[in-house]
């Protein structure tokens, strides 16, 4: 039988608020536990919340980058579970009115554009962490994260891949920092991922039992981790027996999930709304000042990178999916505007390689978007040649200098001068008769051992299609 | 009765309530009688009445985004039955 796969996706993501949703406590990530919290983080009897506008703005933002209807009046209703990193025993959070509503995002998979529909987006409170260490037989709790504002986006049961759920998680992702609503550190937790997955006979319209995954907190994980529960569901299937709805937990090191002693009686709530605070009502005026400092998106921006600079849909894509890196981007083509293909090579050639290699954000990149403009305008202007032009990133990667610092003092400048390289032709192909006979009786692939020898020789300073020119002319082509 | 005295359990348990079984019968009926007044306004038709909330019309007052808390924390473990390296400890619990 043939199974369809069918995922939808909650995606937690954590506001970039100074302080607390509820309280005036600071949200920096990393303090030493329990610094950062106040009498309404530990619930002391008496503090009541206090609502952060800026949570209520961030949301807001991303409603209308979804182009989803944000709901003017919306209510906080309180979750009820006992977990002891939860010393309210209820967390604030949206169930029935919450503030963004029904939107949608474009996700590009394979070249293809597909609609994936967003159900909702609610303001919530984050937990705080329970170490579970040993401390003499018992759990040690930090609540500093407790209380940090959170909106929880809901997809629809939209997409029927693991590769799709990987690029609908990265689109939000790339959303969320555009939109400077949220520092996307899935290391730090700022960015988290829960996936409910089914399978179902092709062509049917029902959904099967879906299972909830947890622990995906990094887009390799998500892939992986829906791949092989989607077989482990189909393998129940094939062999007659029923898929359970529940939560497992993925194991990176075995690469498989597991049934998660669920929660006591997860799924009872009781929720109501909060009485400590009454009904969020956003005035238009309010709307429409979030509406006015919206970024360009990347959609947009990726369709602007292929017209105006006549970028592929490739490196369009690869250079706008973050914010920073197309800023530099377009830092780099401001330095030299003439070159913006060879640029986005570079950017995603050289330079992501760079990074990667060094595990370094474009934010702390030693070669600054106006070096490699530099750079890439001595390519330009032929007085280093792409491959030189290596070595010259490396050294400037390195702190040793600008491009033109580098290369003045390496004496890299190019050989453009016919005078001065065909000495050095003439040099190689008198000291190579044999294979000028090869070459001569039909070998005509022996012309890049020519260049090689002459690139050799020149220490690679020699400008190569004039290197060509000279040795095509010479071998009588 | 629209519930049973294991529902009440089932919900003393959840809010973590003592609910001891000669208080159990008393519990049932009362709590019945409020769903049973529930269910009897559930009748009356309310078509084009918006959903409240809130007895009360106020709106949420919202405040600026700023650090206005300091650290207290050896106030706040001070408080607590145990604790250790800053951190409350709590009988141990298992994911």
């Amino acid at each position: 039988m043939e199974w369809e796969t069918v995922i939808g996706l909650e995606i937690h993501t954590q506001l970039r608020t100074k302080s607390k949703i509820f309280s005036g406590a600071s949200t920096t990530y990393g303090a030493e536990p329990n610094t950062q919290v106040c009498a309404v983080d530990i619930a002391l009897p008496g503090a009541l919340p206090v609502m952060n506008r800026d949570a209520a703005r961030m949301a807001v933002k991303f409603g209308l980058a979804i182009g989803a209807k944000i709901n003017q009046t919306s209510i906080f209703d309180r979750k009820n579970y006992f977990y002891p990193d939860l010393p309210k025993g209820y967390q604030i959070s949206q169930l029935h009115l919450p503030i963004v509503g029904k939107g949608s995002i474009t996700i590009d998979i394979d070249g293809k554009k597909k609609v994936i529909g967003i159900t909702r987006a609610h303001l919530e409170e984050d937990a705080g962490k329970s170490l579970h260490e040993d401390y003499h037989g018992m759990t040690g709790i930090d609540l500093n994260r407790a209380g940090t504002p959170l909106i929880e986006i809901v997809s629809e049961p939209d997409m029927r891949s693991a590769a799709e759920a990987v690029a609908y998680l990265k689109s939000i992702h790339s959303l969320v920092r555009y939109l400077d609503i949220c520092d996307g550190n899935m290391q730090e937790g700022s960015f988290r991922c829960d996936a409910n997955v089914s399978v179902r006979p092709r062509g049917q319209q029902e959904f099967g039992t879906r299972t909830e995954l947890k622990n995906i907190n990094s887009f390799r994980f998500v892939e992986k981790a829906i791949d092989i529960e989607v077989e482990r569901q189909i393998d129940i299937l094939e062999s007659g027996g029923r898929v359970v709805q529940e939560t497992r937990l993925y194991d990176s090191d075995k690469n498989q999930t597991r049934s998660m002693r669920s929660k006591e009686e997860a799924n009872d709530y009781r929720y109501f709304p909060d009485p400590d605070l009454p009904q969020m009502v956003l005035e238009d005026s309010f709307i429409e000042s979030i509406r006015a400092e919206l970024p360009e998106l990347p959609d947009a921006r990726c369709q602007r990178f292929i017209t105006e600079y006549g970028l592929s849909d490739y490196d369009a894509g690869t250079l706008t999916a973050n914010r920073e890196l197309a800023d530099f981007y377009e830092q780099a083509v401001a330095a030299l505007p003439a070159q913006p293909k060879l640029i986005a090579n570079w950017v995603n050639g050289e330079l992501a390689a760079h990074l990667n290699r060094d595990n370094t954000s474009i934010a702390d990149s030693p070669v600054t978007a106006t070096m490699l403009g530099e750079l890439v305008a001595r390519i330009d202007d032929n007085t280093i040649s792409g491959k030189i032009a290596k070595e010259v990133f490396e050294a400037i990667w390195n702190g040793e200098g600008t491009a033109d610092e580098i290369i003045e003092k390496r004496g890299l400048k190019q050989i453009s001068d016919d005078s001065a390289i065909e000495p050095i032709v003439d040099e190689i192909l008198a000291s190579n008769p044999t294979q000028i006979e090869q070459y001569k009786g039909g070998n005509t692939k022996l012309l890049g051992f020519f260049v090689g020898q002459v690139m050799k020789a020149t220490q690679g300073k020699a400008n190569p299609k004039q290197v060509n020119e000279l040795l095509r002319r010479k071998l009588g082509d | 009765m629209s519930i049973n005295n294991e529902d009440v359990q089932k919900i003393a348990h959840l809010a973590r309530l003592a609910v001891g079984p000669e208080e159990l019968d008393n519990y049932t009926r009362n709590l019945s009688q409020i769903l049973d007044l529930v269910e009897q306004m559930n009748e009356v038709n309310t078509d084009g009445v918006e959903a409240m909330a809130h007895p009360r019309e106020t709106k949420l007052r919202l405040r600026d985004d700023a650090v206005t808390e300091e650290n207290q924390r050896d106030k706040f473990t001070g408080l607590a039955p145990a604790s250790e390296n800053g951190l409350f400890l709590v009988p141990k619990v298992l994911d």
